[in-house]
């Protein structure tokens, strides 16, 4: 707890940190056992894998699901409405609001 | 701690006088009668409704024997509907000091508010007079609630409320999280954490009622906006208020007013019964809060991202909040500073432990922030509910 901590692992079963500042792509992260490189740039309050997530699986934060991969992800990549759905409701989005990393989504 | 004790057993951690107007006609007088001393010792709370409600008069009946309350000045217009002679019965038999003033029997207004503070002047040095005992940690009742949310809520405040409730609970507290209409999603999880079968499908039930109650209104939880700060899912937004209610299992469903039957975690269910009526099942924070309070809770954990500057009459509220920049802002507002988690100055632990110490210190008698700045916000609207059925609480059929 010396330096800032750039990434918050809610619960220890969970497959996504929490970014705590806006990261860059290549930033290095630690989820307290091994270290995770970003694939892209994520920011502050966005979600990255911490392994390789199939598709279909649940994405699990706080130690409960709160959706499921609606494609494989990588270890690294952010997690958002582009890979993530709800398995309730919908998502609400407004037109043309960033839903893939190829958009700019830096808040 | 310390805390006074009642004739039902319970302990307060405040004696405070409370004079309660009855109709918003009576609330000019009720509030020039409390006006007076702003000390924090006299406060006001009312119901504006002239029209019979039974939700309103079981709640005043609960708040005005609250743990907390001392002393209790009922003030009437007279031709109202609230049924003032038995909520004094009621206050009476609990064995605090109280007294019903009529302003249309009374000589109106300025009779009646001379005759309101003789009476609270008389009651000020009873009540100074009431002696205290020890209060213990499993004595306590907690609620928690979260407002003025943003991303940052559900990554410091609320996991750390939950890891505080963790310790409260442990320690024999009981713990109130609530909001089912921002739970959908965490059913789920919220009857896995369940004492008994029966109590995780009324868990399961409640919080479906509530998505319907909220569906009839066309008020979703999840904001377009929400996503922008981090958000995908539903499920997520949910499971990030969720956090505040920690680990525990879950010994019981209340609807408001009901008690906790001795300590561990319950879930208060503030949507209304039946069809949608009376609008919106909780206009602002502060209707919750004072469901809350009238479940018997000491002390309101209230996590806070933007920066809710509220307290509550009755019962103190302690800030949690979230966002460090909000804290920086809002410093004599906040009581704890959970956004140091995101600078990597403390973790989830830790602000828990500091929260859980700061509800005994606040037990003891210390101020928080909203205390001290003499917040005493109070709202309480019409609502109609059925009963609690029995699976709601299982320790009570043992």
């Amino acid at each position: 707890m010396t330096a800032a901590a750039p990434v918050l692992l809610l619960a220890p079963e969970d497959n996504v940190l929490i970014a705590v500042a806006d990261l860059p792509i290549g930033h290095r992260v630690s989820d307290g056992q091994r270290e995770i490189v970003l694939r892209e740039a994520v920011p502050l309050g966005h979600k990255l894998a911490r392994h390789p997530i199939l598709a279909g699986a649940k994405i699990i934060k706080y130690g409960a699901a709160i959706g499921s991969a609606t494609r494989a992800i990588a270890e690294g990549e952010w997690v958002h409405l582009h890979n993530l759905a709800s398995d309730y409701l919908a998502t609400p989005v407004l037109e043309g609001s960033p839903v893939s990393p190829d958009e700019d989504h830096v808040a | 701690m310390r805390g006074w004790l009642r004739q039902d057993g319970r302990k307060g951690i405040r004696n405070v006088l409370v004079v309660a107007y009855l109709v918003e006609c009576a609330h000019h007088v009720a509030r020039a009668i409390a006006e007076r001393h702003d000390g924090g010792d006299v406060q006001l709370i009312g119901f504006p409704g002239c029209y019979p409600n039974d939700y309103a008069q079981m709640m005043m009946e609960r708040l005005c024997c609250h743990p907390n309350v001392g002393a209790v000045l009922l003030v009437s217009l007279g031709c109202e509907s609230f049924a003032r002679g038995r909520l004094l019965e009621v206050v009476r038999a609990s064995g605090r000091p109280a007294s019903l003033l009529v302003i249309q029997e009374a000589g109106g207004t300025r009779s009646t508010i001379e005759r309101g503070r003789a009476w609270v002047q008389a009651a000020l040095p009873v009540l100074a007079a009431m002696p205290t005992t020890d209060l213990a940690p499993g004595e306590l009742v907690v609620g928690t609630i979260c407002g003025g949310s943003d991303g940052t809520s559900g990554l410091t405040a609320n996991p750390a409320i939950g890891r505080a409730f963790d310790r409260l609970i442990a320690a024999g507290a009981a713990g109130i999280f609530e909001e089912t209409g921002e739970l959908i999603g965490c059913e789920g999880h919220m009857a896995s954490r369940a004492a008994t079968p029966e109590l995780a499908a009324e868990i399961v039930a409640t919080v479906e009622k509530a998505a319907r109650y909220y569906t009839t209104l066309g008020h979703g939880s999840f904001a377009v906006g929400n996503a922008d700060g981090g958000l995908t899912t539903q499920e997520e937004k949910s499971m990030g208020a969720y956090a505040k209610s920690g680990a525990s299992p879950i010994v019981g469903l209340l609807k408001p007013g009901d008690q906790p039957v001795g300590g561990g975690l319950y879930l208060l269910d503030v949507v209304p019964d039946g069809e949608v009526r009376f609008g919106f099942p909780n206009i602002s924070d502060n209707a919750e809060i004072v469901e809350l309070i009238a479940c018997g809770a000491h002390v309101i954990l209230f996590s806070t991202g933007r920066g809710s500057v509220v307290g509550s009459a009755i019962s103190p509220v302690i800030k949690v909040c979230a966002n460090p920049d909000t804290y920086r802002r809002l410093p004599d507002d906040m009581d704890i500073d959970a956004g140091r988690i995101l600078e990597g100055r403390a973790d989830l632990d830790t602000v828990g432990a500091e929260i859980a110490g700061l509800v005994e210190a606040v037990a003891s008698g210390e101020p928080t922030c909203s205390e001290a700045l003499g917040h005493q916000e109070f709202i309480l609207t019409y609502k109609s509910f059925t009963p609690a059925g029995p699976a709601c609480l299982p320790a009570r059929a043992r």
